[in-house]
């Protein structure tokens, strides 16, 4: 089996969840591989980093430059290309900066590219045997990848369970000299930030959340006034936010906000990956949908199969009495 | 004998003859009307066809009708009885006024046939005329000056307030008014005091009054008066002709020819060009209004005919929810553009290709927020159409693309399933099963065959509620013993509001399946309740089987005995019954499900102030339920709080369209367990005996 | 400006229901509504704006069978002045670099300065477009929601979290995969499409692109799919039973138990 290797997320010294995630799908790829780390960036804090992930991987890949103070993905894609052995299998998360490097990447390792994988079964030889979704979640699909000549893959952010073993005892190794050129003619300017909205939902502890079972903006009101009752706040999901009935900053998901509530209500909203990405911790998951078969229903702990726009008022109204 | 005062015709101002005036001033007067009217027709020679010249005796009764008889003006009783009068007044002394003209130079004229026993009865008849004209003119400046009603108000965005025009021609006609009785009663005064036999002046008119007033006044300060109230009357008389154009007043003249050519079916929507057939439509170049001159002769004159009354936004259900229209400046604005671009001194302005009147004179969202329920064009009492001119806007903007987002999906759906929803064709025929023990549906999608063919329209085959609708038809007609079976998959939704909503060619596709479908059903008649569906079915497509709605038939089953009905028990509820748009106004069904809701025995009824054919819209159906209007309140909302007020518990509606706007407006209106909602078939499936 | 927006057919999902064949090896087919690939559907839109903006001409390209014009063609009624389609039985079963691989022979064989595809379309791949900038060698950018021209360069915002913005600038040529939400797109009737129903719309096979068609075919494919199936439902939640009110007190006890009431 070719060496595995993880991408390390970290912002500001601190490393994504999804980085132990990664440790442990290199473990199901092969459970006896020790998958080396790659951290890439500048500044003081990055040997922080080094150091927290050198306990979970066998090397810890390190390359510090300025031109990495920001990861812009043109030219992380050049230094890994250049630092990668041949046939190896590397291991990305599937947010924006994985969508962004590694499907380019795989042509450049001339590597054959998974992305979006949900889970692994082993390997059989150098075939992965994969697991995908396909139509927006609503079949999933098994996958065989020819990693011969080496894989790159990008991982669903949540669907393993950290490996917090902490059993690799690895070591840092300082790569940054071997980086070689990583110019690129994609060059990043800053970063804008959303319009802060009247309410910072990534704060709240309680959340009443709606989907395109609100069928209407004038609907929005039963949330509100659920809301209310509850002392909660309300956020939605993306199609709540395309619509432009709330703004962007209720919007709970992977291109949206990410929530850490005590008790979250979904109420009309499907359940898709990308919207359950936005709700970490372990909150106590309500939902409620008058479709039987949503995938919110394997997610959450409580289920109410209704149709929202008659229920809420309801629920309101005896709380209210309460 | 000497005449008691010399007329204009003989009279010499500082050794001119007056004649001389008398002679130019209607002809210069002429002649500039005539020049306007040439500016103001100029539009309508570049402007798209009409086809306004069939059915001329139906047109001759309208004019007789709706011009003559001013049928519609009551309406709004004041103002109605007020313009009456006034506009009797201008028919009656539209004799005198051309024999004033005349008699300024031409002495002796007097109107062909008005010279014996006729002319002295129309004297006196004219003579009241004026006065009830004047005395409606000051009580019509009152109200517009100092009550100022509501509907002649105009909204800020729109412009300055047009009262200080209404009034001025109120001053105007009052001149004319008073001029004219001055002269008559100036030579009656003298004639008076010559001891010569003057003309019977009626008592308690204006001349009357005057020549009691001016009956001692010397000679020669009466023949001053007299000749100075003729011209008075000659110039004030020419500026307002030539002064008629330049505004509301344009009415006057356009009248008589807009009530002429106005539309004579209702519920129907005009081809997207007069003369050009539907199977020719992919070879034209543009399809709809987009500039000034895409609209057609007719609507260019209703842009010219309106009288700025304010009736048809008064009635509009999008203006009093303040969406963004008002049916009122789509004339108005419509009518000031014409004038801009085509003005009375200068050449015509030319736009370029890229001008488009939406976005520059209207806006896409007035436009889209019209429900087409028809409420003003019923109003207008000068035969205005509006549903036809926001159905070409809409053609125009759908052929550009420019289709708001909420749209887009339905007609996708639409055009890919048959439905706005999207869902399958093959669960279009779902509803039947629940029911299926007790009410066997043919489905002709499978070979069955039957003589009626009930056509279920999308709504009440896929909404989970409204399939409550269906199945109550399906009860019903099968308790009356009618053989009849559904389509099913092979059903497309009608398309009434895809044509409204401007989408020609997706409405000819479903059209044509739709009737593909039903030819070969073989049926005999089509049964639907669905309004919509019916209106479509009716006035959309061609060569069907008669269409009737499922109140017309359960009336004919009840009279017939073959529906008996157990009575109501009076557990407190009121009914009342809301006319859907297009079953009331637009196909004249107002007393079908009255009949049957009265054979309800012990049922209480009740009417609403707005019903019949001043029905309020519930908000509007098919593709108007994805759209997402600007407003500050549904209409819904509006029309049960009209319920509460008339004392009903329980609001009937044989359109499932209204039922899901009405029940939704319940809601959100907060009156849950106080008011209820209920389709005509629900009602009557309660209340068939076993 | 010559933009090359690839688009691809695909099963329309919000108005289909997603189904497993009797076989349970592929979804059920026979009832589906095929569209334009939303994502790709704001590519063009965009394209037809930028060019709107500073002239040049839109090209819509896809890789697919006979079906696929009907595509190529609703994108032309919007507005793209040529259709491009590759089909060749050769190009059956490809995987995504296989795409990537087709699509880069007919980039070559034009002149663009700018090439579009949608961010990820019903495999949720989201991996040609970055793909065929690494072939072509030219800068990529994903995720990309909104787009600035200036000169030859181009300045763009790509989503990320929070519904924050990373913004770039970025040379041309280069590759955009475009996010849904960065225009509104127009609509498109059957008028429009009736309107280009007899436009020409140039077929290439392999050979036309100089590829090898062995090289590409599912055996040269290195990821494959084996079969479709429904994963088995796990415990889920519990869903809650009895008449509303009975329903509404058990869940007004568990959320005052794990503090959703204040």
């Amino acid at each position: 089996m070719a060496q595995i290797f993880a991408y390390i997320l970290h912002k500001d010294g601190v490393v994504d969840d999804t980085a132990l995630e990664l440790a442990a799908a290199a473990k199901k790829i092969d459970a006896g591989a020790t998958p080396n780390a790659i951290v890439v960036g500048a500044g003081d804090a990055l040997d922080g980093v080094c150091n927290d992930m050198a306990a979970s991987f066998g090397e810890v890949w390190k390359v510090a430059n300025d031109a990495f103070t920001y990861p812009d993905a043109e030219i992380v894609r050049k230094l890994l290309a250049n630092i990668l052995p041949a046939d190896s299998i590397v291991l990305f998360a599937h947010e924006h900066l994985g969508m962004d490097l590694a499907p380019g990447l795989s042509v450049k390792l001339d590597a054959a590219f998974v992305p979006d994988v949900v889970d692994i079964e082993g390997a059989d030889g150098s075939t992965l045997k994969l697991v995908r979704q396909e139509f927006g979640g609503a079949v999933s699909a098994h996958v065989t990848c020819d990693a011969s000549q080496g894989a790159v893959m990008t991982i669903r952010p949540g669907v393993f369970a950290a490996d917090e073993s902490k059993s690799a005892g690895g070591q840092v190794v300082d790569k940054s000299a071997e980086a070689g050129d990583f110019a690129a003619t994609r060059k990043f300017l800053e970063i804008v930030e959303a319009e802060a909205g009247d309410v910072d939902i990534t704060k709240s502890e309680v959340l009443v959340s709606c989907g395109r079972g609100i069928e209407d903006e004038e609907n929005l009101e039963i949330a509100f006034d659920l809301a209310k009752a509850m002392g909660a706040d309300v956020s939605c999901s993306r199609p709540i936010v395309d619509a432009k009935w709330l703004p962007k900053a209720r919007q709970v998901g992977t291109s949206g906000q990410t929530v850490k509530p005590k008790v979250y209500l979904a109420c009309g909203i499907s359940g898709s990956f990308q919207h359950m990405g936005g709700i970490k911790g372990n909150p106590f998951i309500v939902a409620i949908n008058k479709n039987a078969k949503a995938p919110i229903f394997q997610v959450a702990d409580v289920g109410i199969v209704t149709d929202m726009l008659d229920f809420l008022p309801e629920l309101t109204e005896k709380i209210e009495e309460l | 004998m000497e005449p008691a005062l010399l007329s204009p015709a003989a009279y010499k101002f500082f050794h001119i003859p007056t004649a001389l005036f008398a002679l130019l001033i209607p002809l210069v007067g002429m002649c500039a009307f005539a020049y306007i009217m040439k500016r103001r027709i100029d539009p309508l020679l570049k402007a798209a066809p009409d086809n306004r010249f069939d059915r001329i005796l139906v047109r001759l009764w309208t004019v007789a009708k709706i011009w003559l008889a001013q049928w519609r003006q009551p309406r709004y009783r004041m103002a109605g009885v007020i313009h009456i009068f006034i506009f009797a007044g201008f028919l009656v002394l539209s004799i005198r006024s051309t024999t004033l003209v005349i008699i300024g130079f031409w002495e002796s004229f007097t109107f062909p046939g008005f010279n014996g026993a006729l002319g002295h009865v129309y004297n006196v008849f004219k003579d009241y005329a004026a006065t009830w004209v004047l005395i409606a003119c000051v009580v019509a400046a009152i109200r517009r000056g100092i009550f100022r009603p509501e509907r002649y108000a105009v909204p800020a965005h729109y412009g300055k307030d047009h009262t200080g025009e209404a009034v001025f021609v109120l001053a105007l006609i009052s001149t004319l008014m008073i001029s004219e009785s001055l002269f008559e009663a100036t030579l009656a005064a003298a004639q008076i005091q010559q001891l010569q036999p003057a003309e019977f002046v009626a008592p308690g008119t204006l001349a009357w009054l005057f020549r009691n007033v001016l009956i001692d006044e010397p000679i020669a300060k009466l023949q001053s008066m007299h000749i100075t109230a003729y011209f008075i009357h000659d110039l004030t008389f020419f500026f307002f002709l030539c002064f008629l154009p330049l505004g509301k007043h344009f009415h006057v003249i356009t009248s008589l020819f807009n009530v002429f050519f106005m539309r004579l079916e209702r519920g129907n929507v005009k081809p997207v060009k007069h003369g050009v057939s539907d199977d020719q439509l992919d070879d034209l170049e543009s399809f709809g209004v987009k500039k000034f001159e895409d609209f057609t002769w007719k609507h260019m004159l209703d842009f010219y005919s309106c009288a700025d009354c304010g009736r048809c936004s008064d009635n509009c259900p999008a203006n009093a929810v303040k969406r963004p229209l008002s049916p009122r400046f789509i004339s108005i604005k419509g009518r000031d553009y014409a004038f801009a671009n085509y003005p009375l001194g200068g050449a015509n302005v030319v736009k370029d290709d890229a001008y488009q009147l939406i976005g520059d004179i209207y806006s896409e969202d007035e436009i889209w927020s019209c429900t087409t329920c028809g409420a003003c064009e019923q109003e207008c009492p000068l035969g205005i159409e509006y549903i036809d001119k926001i159905v070409d806007l809409r053609r125009g903007m759908v052929d550009e693309g420019n289709v708001p987002q909420s749209l887009q999906k339905p007609l996708g759906a639409l055009e890919k399933r048959g439905n706005p929803w999207g869902k399958m064709e093959k669960k279009r025929s779902e509803w039947v099963k629940e029911i299926a023990e007790e009410v066997p549906v043919k489905l002709f999608e499978k070979g069955a065959t039957a003589d009626t063919l009930y056509f279920v329209d999308s709504i009440s085959s896929y909404d989970d509620r409204m399939q409550g609708i269906a199945q109550a038809t399906a009860r019903i007609l099968s308790k009356a013993g009618i053989d009849f079976g559904i389509l099913g998959k092979l059903e497309k939704d009608s398309g009434n509001e895809v044509r409204r909503f401007g989408e020609e060619m997706l409405f000819q596709d479903l059209k044509a399946q739709n009737t593909e479908a039903i030819l070969e059903a073989g049926v005999k008649r089509i049964v639907t309740a669905d309004p919509h569906a019916y209106n479509a079915l009716r006035k959309d497509y061609e060569n069907l089987p008669p269409v009737e709605h499922i109140s017309e038939l359960i009336r004919k089953e009840i009279e017939s005995g073959r529906l008996p009905l157990t009575a109501a028990n009076g557990d407190g509820k009121v009914y009342t019954y809301h006319d859907p748009c297009y079953l009331g106004r637009h196909n004249q069904l107002y007393e079908d499900p009255r009949r049957v809701l009265d054979a309800i025995p012990g049922l209480t009824r009740v009417e609403m102030s707005r019903s019949g054919d001043r029905s309020f819209c519930c908000g509007g159906g098919g593709l108007m339920l994805f759209y997402e209007p600007e407003e500050e309140q549904r209409m819904g909302v509006l029309r049960v709080d009209m319920a509460a007020k008339a004392g009903a518990n329980m609001i009937v509606t044989a359109c499932p369209f209204c039922l899901v706007n009405i029940e939704d407006a319940i809601k959100v209106a907060g009156l849950e367990g106080k008011m209820e909602a209920i389709d005509l078939c629900e009602l009557v499936v309660q209340h068939l005996a076993a | 400006m010559e933009i090359l927006v690839c688009v691809k057919r695909v099963p329309d999902t919000s108005e289909n229901e997603i189904e497993l064949n009797g076989a349970g090896n592929d979804i059920d087919r026979d009832d589906l509504v095929y569209s334009v690939n939303e994502w790709d559907n704001y590519a063009v839109e965009e394209a037809l704006q930028i060019v709107d903006k500073v002239g040049g001409s839109v090209t819509v390209i896809s890789v697919g069978d006979d079906e696929s014009e009907e595509v190529l063609r609703r994108e032309m009624a919007m507005g793209a002045d040529k259709g491009i389609l590759l089909s060749d039985d050769a190009f059956e079963n490809v995987d995504g670099r296989g795409i990537a691989t087709i699509l880069k022979a007919a980039v070559e064989k034009g002149n663009y300065d700018l090439i579009f595809t949608g961010a990820q379309a019903d495999d949720g791949a989201a991996q040609v477009g970055g793909m065929l900038a690494a072939m072509l060698d030219v800068p990529f950018a994903s995720l990309v929601n909104t787009i600035e021209v200036n000169g030859d360069k181009l300045k763009i915002g790509r989503e990320i979290e929070g519904g924050n913005q990373e913004m770039y600038e970025i040379g041309l040529p280069c590759v955009l995969s475009i996010q849904t939400g960065i225009n509104e797109p127009r609509y498109v009737g059957i008028r429009g499409i009736r309107k280009v129903a007899s436009v020409e719309i140039p077929t290439l096979g392999a050979a036309d692109l100089g590829l090898d068609a062995a090289a590409l075919g599912a055996s040269a494919a290195r990821v494959q799919r084996t079969d479709y199936f429904l994963p088995e439902m796990g415990d889920g939640a519990e869903i809650l039973e009895g008449s509303t009110e009975e329903i509404i007190d058990k869940l007004v006890e568990l959320l005052k138990a794990k503090g959703g009431l204040k």
